[in-house]
């Protein structure tokens, strides 16, 4: 008897099988993004043991005032989104769609802190060649140091921006009573994306505002 | 031993080199056939249509036939690689008495000097029988100087030195080739390598009566104003420089450091990157103002004054 | 004549086939695309082959010669090699050989196949531009400082592809995990199945570093951010490092899929189960982990440390263990089975030869004293030309005479087949042996002219790339002519096993009426019936 409700994709011959498939596409695509990430921490870290002084000096002009609330947000956003798919799974449309949009604001917060503090270090002079003056020694390992907060921190922070976007996508359809229990899966897929987001700031954090002991 | 097919051995390493490379073609060879002779003999034997005992015996020993071909493999393997790792360090390490010449890459040629003052292009004149170890820089891109008869090759990296030693055993002349892509015309940065007799080596070193390396370097320590503060009489506390080579260095990071090729090249191009202990950190970097050619003579001339001892150090 | 059944390539609309999620027809995308890939690499061959013919070599510039290996390495590693069993193979048969309807993602299927297309049109606008000259390893700091050309267009071509193939992989690793007919357990997979699974997995974990290289290459070519040139206070090293990582375990992309094919036409062609099936199998797995370790086997000369020179060699002796294996186990299958010489076969044999041969002069370079002789010589052009070739591409071409009934429902002509592969033998040999000996003379990698004296080296080399040649064309020619006037079909021509074959050829658009269960393990094929001495006792 073929199965009528809900209807899974064509390729597969149960739900539960989509389901599967999907949760082990983010977790192999989130290992990717490891990867991705990875190398370039390699890169940081290969500059960090090379150049630790220029590093640590570059480490101190970044504000802990920006990047420590930052990391507060990023963590109570994990905290409404794993409410939010606990949400989804039993069922409760309102609450669901409530937290997602809750974490959603706290991605959009994340990032209104980060615009400020990038109008910040452009105009202290940080940005690499475009706006960019050191005073100390070696400053073309301080650049380094900034082109790869820059790219680290930008890069994450498009990521930030694709998870808000999908988030406000699923509320929409939360709300609009696509996401029933049987398909709560969809909200914890994004939800693994989302904890993948926060976790990657966990470790830019201290590896890059947290150099030396302050 | 000189066919045709084979280059000549022309240094000590060349011949277990090649000892190496012969083996591991019998090896190779040897292999091939337990593959191919069996792969053949049963493409005939078991052809479609042809009656023959297909019959198979039960699979009892398959286990200790997989771990039979998987343990004498890595036993051969773990056999080479200890064989050439031996052989490797051996020639990676230069041999005490090695005269030592300064090699600079650049696109798309390569500058030698000796120490005794000799300075060629594209070629290197050096006396058999005697170690002989190259100090090589580039000016700018990844180059790799390359004496297929000494079976020897080393990448020459801009910004760092690199080093490659052998003994040549053999007169006569060797080709010379970048093997390290470097741009446009990588094919033709070649040359050649002579090497003579030790007694018409003298002979050619003496010709022109060059300035021996280490005397240009002192040179240029005065007219690059090195002396302005790191001679006697200055009067800026900057770090002597007799007796430093060859010898650690404490740095105001209070870590010690050897003061060796590298050493000296950072503190003249990125003088900032090691202060020494007790020093500050006023001295001006002449990254983009001196030669490469010229920070070797310079290195050369702070060697020579390696045995003079200025008070306070530690040896 | 008789009428075909309704199957998947009933729809000829243009739409259908751009905006197709089927599998089956992807992977004949896939086909279309990087044919015309290898065609622009290979004619960049013949150009380079044709130049070489003489010590001055007059047919181009330098810089021409220069940029022809670039584009011929560029194209070939990344637009052919990497794509070719797995997204024209793998995406038309893993389905249907697990007994499944599609993969698991059949619109991110069809996104890398864009991907990859976008990617290998914006390589081809940088050549049209003017072309690039920095080899396909983009060794820094030329290529971030001192290269004139289009690197960083070439440079965003290959990360575009590169998105493609990561899709690639993870969609093969959810299906083979997800996908399963009821029955097929891990242990009763065809090994053309593990040998994907494995190359899926070094698809997803190196492809994102390769993609982080290429961003800092442009980030320094383009801002003067000083990571790999000493001048701005980088390391050219750490570049090496950098791209090796995801190179080496790429070179590892480029053959496992082949050994998966090789197991597969030597059970089939033989009648037997394959001898040693977990070895086999696990070989795979062992080659894909190991060889993220071995990268620095690259490096030897480059400056690296002596001591991580010793471990990269020891590292890269172990990971031909795994390869060896193989090779033994296929010969012994072959004992006392049931051999045809039919094309696919034929490949096969062809494989085990010359795959041998490349593997065994891998263990010259990754002996460390050695390598130091041979590392950038035409040794090490030789080596990896009779893996990739000798072994990925007839392979390749193995697969795709074996798999093409099913793929096409037609067959192509039998005795010009076996023809073609013997004139690919035989031409390959003669190309690229000699290189072996160059090499070993000392003649250097990317040399537009060389010393007179390595000539008939060289000349030879062009000869077999011309015979080479007329075996790349004659498959290319009699599968066109097998379109139109090729023998029908019928679902399982070469009587193998495998679920692949117990569908219609061409299969239908969802592959199977049913899903099948699986109740055998692989290859498991009857005994021949001539050979029963006695008659086999009866089972309940």
């Amino acid at each position: 008897m073929p199965d009528h409700s809900p209807v899974h994709a064509h390729q597969f011959e149960t739900l539960e099988q989509q389901h599967d498939a999907d949760t082990m596409g983010m977790w192999t695509f989130l290992a990717t993004e490891v990867l991705f990430f990875g190398g370039l921490i390699m890169c940081y870290t290969f500059g960090r043991f090379s150049y630790p002084q220029a590093f640590e000096a570059a480490s101190h002009r970044l504000y802990v005032g920006y990047g420590g609330p930052n990391t507060a947000i990023l963590l109570c956003s994990s905290f409404t989104m794993a409410l939010a798919a606990r949400a989804a799974q039993l069922g409760r449309k309102r609450k669901a769609t409530a937290l997602l949009i809750l974490t959603a604001l706290f991605g959009v917060g994340f990032l209104i802190v980060k615009g400020f503090e990038y109008h910040t270090d452009y105009l202290e002079e940080l940005v690499p060649r475009f706006r960019f003056h050191w005073d100390g020694p070696e400053a073309a390992h301080a650049e380094l140091f900034f082109w790869l907060y820059f790219v680290l921190t930008g890069l994450h922070a498009m990521h930030v921006t694709i998870g808000v976007v999908i988030l406000m996508i699923v509320a929409v359809l939360s709300w609009r009573g696509r996401i029933t229990a049987e398909k709560y899966v969809t909200v914890e897929i994004i939800g693994l994306y989302w904890h993948f987001v926060d976790i990657v700031w966990v470790f830019l954090f201290p590896l890059l505002y947290l150099i030396g002991h302050r | 031993m000189n066919f045709h097919l084979l280059p000549p051995e022309a240094s000590a390493v060349a011949r277990e080199s090649d000892w190496m490379f012969w083996s591991l073609t019998a090896l190779s060879l040897l292999i091939c056939g337990l593959v191919f002779l069996p792969l053949c003999w049963f493409a005939i034997k078991y052809r479609r249509g042809r009656k023959v005992d297909r019959k198979l015996t039960a699979e009892v020993a398959m286990w200790k036939i997989e771990v039979t071909w998987t343990v004498i493999p890595f036993v051969i393997a773990m056999g080479l690689f200890t064989w050439s790792a031996d052989a490797f360090f051996r020639m990676e390490t230069p041999p005490p008495g090695a005269i030592e010449i300064n090699v600079v890459g650049k696109q798309w040629m390569w500058k030698l000097q000796h120490a005794e003052g000799a300075r060629e292009i594209n070629e290197l004149h050096i006396p058999r029988g005697v170690p002989v170890k190259l100090t090589m820089i580039s000016q700018d891109v990844i180059h790799d100087f390359f004496v297929p008869a000494f079976r020897m090759k080393q990448d020459v990296v801009p910004g760092r030195y690199t080093t490659e030693c052998f003994t040549p055993i053999k007169t006569g002349r060797y080709h010379l080739f970048c093997a390290q892509y470097c741009g446009t015309t990588h094919a033709a940065m070649i040359g050649w390598v002579y090497v003579m007799e030790p007694q018409d080596y003298r002979r050619w070193l003496q010709q022109g009566s060059p300035e021996p390396l280490a005397a240009r370097g002192e040179a240029l320590f005065h007219t690059l104003g090195c002396s302005g503060c790191h001679g006697a009489s200055s009067k800026i506390h900057a770090p002597p420089i007799e007796g430093v080579y060859g010898h650690l260095v404490p740095l105001e990071t209070k870590e010690f450091v050897m003061a060796d090729d590298k050493y000296i090249r950072d503190s003249i191009v990125l003088p900032a990157s090691q202060i020494v202990a007790g020093y500050q950190n006023l001295m001006p970097s002449f990254k983009g103002r001196i030669s490469e050619e010229d920070l070797m003579a310079l290195t050369a001339y702070i060697k020579s004054i390696a045995d003079q001892t200025p008070e306070g150090y530690p040896k | 004549m008789k009428e075909t059944p309704p199957n998947y390539l009933d729809e000829h609309s243009v739409s259908s086939w751009l905006l197709t999620t089927d599998h089956k027809r992807i992977g004949i995308l896939y086909l279309l695309s990087i044919v015309v890939y290898f065609a622009i690499a290979a004619v960049a061959a013949a150009l380079m082959r044709i130049n070489l013919l003489t010590p001055q070599g007059d047919l181009v510039l330098p810089e021409t010669y220069n940029k022809l290996f670039t584009l011929h390495g560029v194209m070939m590693v990344w637009f052919f090699l990497i794509p070719s069993i797995p997204a024209v193979l793998g995406n038309f048969v893993i389905p249907m050989m697990i007994g499944a309807r599609d993969v698991a993602f059949p619109k991110l299927n069809l996104l890398s196949w864009y991907l990859f297309n976008i990617g290998g049109l914006c390589a081809l606008y940088a050549v049209i531009c003017g072309g690039v000259d920095t080899g396909w390893t983009f060794y820094t700091p030329y290529s971030t400082t001192y290269a004139n050309g289009h690197v960083v267009t070439m440079i965003m071509g290959v990360f575009i592809a590169g998105f493609g193939s990561i899709l690639t992989g993870l969609n093969f690793l959810i299906t083979i995990h997800k996908m399963r007919a009821p029955g097929m357990t891990w242990f009763r997979l065809p090994l053309f199945i593990w040998s994907l699974y494995s190359t899926s997995v070094i698809l997803v974990l190196a492809t994102p570093v390769l993609a982080i290289t290429l961003l800092a290459i442009a980030v320094e070519r383009l801002w003067g951010v000083g990571i790999f040139d000493p001048n701005l206070g980088g390391d050219p090293v750490l570049f090496q490092h950098m791209f090796w990582f995801y190179s080496h375990p790429a070179v590892y992309i480029m053959i496992l899929p082949g050994m998966g094919v090789v197991s597969e036409l030597i059970t089939c062609f033989s009648r037997k189960r394959i001898f040693g099936y977990h070895f086999v199998a696990f070989s795979s797995l062992a080659i894909a982990v190991v060889g993220f370790m071995v990268w620095g086997h690259h490096m030897f000369v480059s400056s690296q440390s002596i001591y991580a020179g010793m471990v990269f060699s020891v590292l890269s002796f172990i990971v031909a263990v795994p390869s060896a294996i193989k090779i033994f186990n296929w010969t012994a299958t072959l004992y006392k089975g049931s051999i045809s010489y039919d094309t696919p076969m034929l490949y096969a044999f062809g494989f085990i030869g010359l795959f041998t041969i490349g593997g065994l002069t891998g263990l010259f370079l990754a002996a460390i004293a050695v390598d130091v002789h041979l590392h950038d010589t035409y040794f090490v052009i030789a080596h990896f030309h009779y893996i990739m070739v000798g072994g990925m591409v007839l392979s390749f071409m193995g697969g795709l005479h074996y798999w093409w009934p099913k793929i096409t429902g037609r067959m192509y002509p039998e005795a010009i087949g076996r023809t073609a592969a013997i004139v690919t033998f035989i031409g390959f040999n003669l190309t690229f042996f000699p290189q072996f000996l160059l090499g070993y003379l000392g003649q250097p990698r990317r040399y537009h002219a060389y010393p007179p004296e390595f000539q008939v080296f060289h000349v030879l080399s062009t000869a077999g790339a011309s015979i080479l040649g007329i075996g790349y064309l004659l498959p290319l020619l009699y599968f066109l002519w097998s379109l139109k006037f090729g023998a029908r079909a019928p679902a399982n021509p070469w009587n193998a096993t495998g679920l692949e074959w117990e569908t219609a050829s061409p299969p239908p658009r969802d592959n199977f009426e049913e899903i099948p269960i699986v109740t055998e393990d692989p290859y498991s094929y009857p005994p021949e019936p001539e050979e029963e001495a006695k008659p086999e006792p009866q089972h309940a």
